[in-house]
């Protein structure tokens, strides 16, 4: 697995990213700045981290989706390679037209810092391959704007299209209200575009790596990854 | 030439923060508030002359960048 972990001014988990990609693949990851042109030759992975990138000014994710490295991102993209967008990330993604929809103000208007409980909702992807289909995990999240919202024949082309990889629910895996705690449609952690080669979530797998951090819920992800991209 | 580009929020679309200025309009008493919408406004300075070539570019500034017409409307004003 060679990945490649962008860094755009503003942006503050580039590093615990950085982290949990050598922990998973025993590999350093390329730290690849925003005015760049081109990614390392031989990159499999490319990250998009969390972070509040250009202050959030004008819209979350919008300033950084127009840097020049993400031409470079949507080529690559185009060809098939895997690109990972988490919190911010997912943001850019979406500005950046890699992924529909839009990540508006929580439905109650508070920046929500704490664990929530996820569901994967299948395991056939490069993405939940380190997983089983309806397993619960525990994961971090840190955001405001974190309401994914799109139109309805969006949201319906992705639940048809199994495109909705991670969903919240309580920790016994009941998709509720209660458990929504940002309001998104049909309560979206992560989805894939129409190829199934570019994710965005909101949770942070990146901080539940390690037994020091209390839970090591996120390393599914990040080893399914390696084990995908060393079978490739 | 100076320009102002308004973007809104498109009909439908949930505006949370347009709800809580509402509401706290509401508690001021402010009479006969129907409802909120929140938008953003862009006040821009334009080297062109040209009134077409200005509204292009305008047009240009906002689908790339200033809205995201997902979610959101603009409207360009040209006002000198």
């Amino acid at each position: 697995m060679k990945s490649a972990v962008l860094v755009f001014p503003g942006i503050n988990r580039e590093r615990d990213m950085a982290r949990a990609l050598k922990l998973a693949s025993g590999n350093d990851a390329a730290m690849v700045w925003h005015a760049d042109t081109a990614l390392p030759a031989g990159t499999d992975l490319v990250v998009v981290p969390g972070g509040f990138s250009y202050g959030d000014y004008l819209r979350c994710g919008a300033i950084a989706a127009r840097a020049p490295v993400m031409d470079a991102v949507r080529d690559f993209a185009a060809k098939g390679g895997l690109v990972l967008g988490v919190c911010n990330g997912f943001q850019i993604l979406c500005e950046s037209g890699l992924l529909p929809g839009v990540l508006m103000r929580n439905a109650q208007l508070k920046f929500v810092c704490r664990d929530v409980h996820m569901k994967i909702e299948r395991s056939d992807t490069p993405f939940t391959r380190g997983y089983n289909a309806g397993q619960v995990i525990r994961v971090p999240v840190a955001h405001g704007e974190g309401n994914y919202e799109a139109d309805e024949e969006t949201l319906k082309r992705l639940e048809g299209e199994g495109r909705v990889l991670y969903r919240y629910c309580s920790p016994e895996g009941v998709v509720d209200e209660a458990s929504n705690f940002n309001g998104a449609a049909n309560s979206i952690a992560g989805i894939v575009n129409e190829r199934g080669n570019v994710l965005g979530m909101m949770p942070h797998p990146e901080n539940h790596v390690e037994e020091i951090m209390g839970c090591t819920d996120g390393r599914g992800l990040f080893a399914g990854l390696a084990q995908h991209l060393k079978a490739a | 030439m100076k320009a102002r580009v308004t973007v809104t929020l498109k009909t439908g679309i949930l505006d949370p923060q347009g709800k809580a200025i509402e509401g706290a309009l509401k508690s001021l008493g402010v009479d006969g508030v129907a409802s909120v919408r929140q938008g953003k406004v862009f006040d821009i300075e334009l080297a062109a002359t040209d009134k077409a070539k200005a509204e292009a570019a305008l047009k240009a500034a906002a689908d790339k960048l200033l809205a995201n017409t997902v979610i959101e409307n603009y409207r360009v004003e040209l006002l000198s």
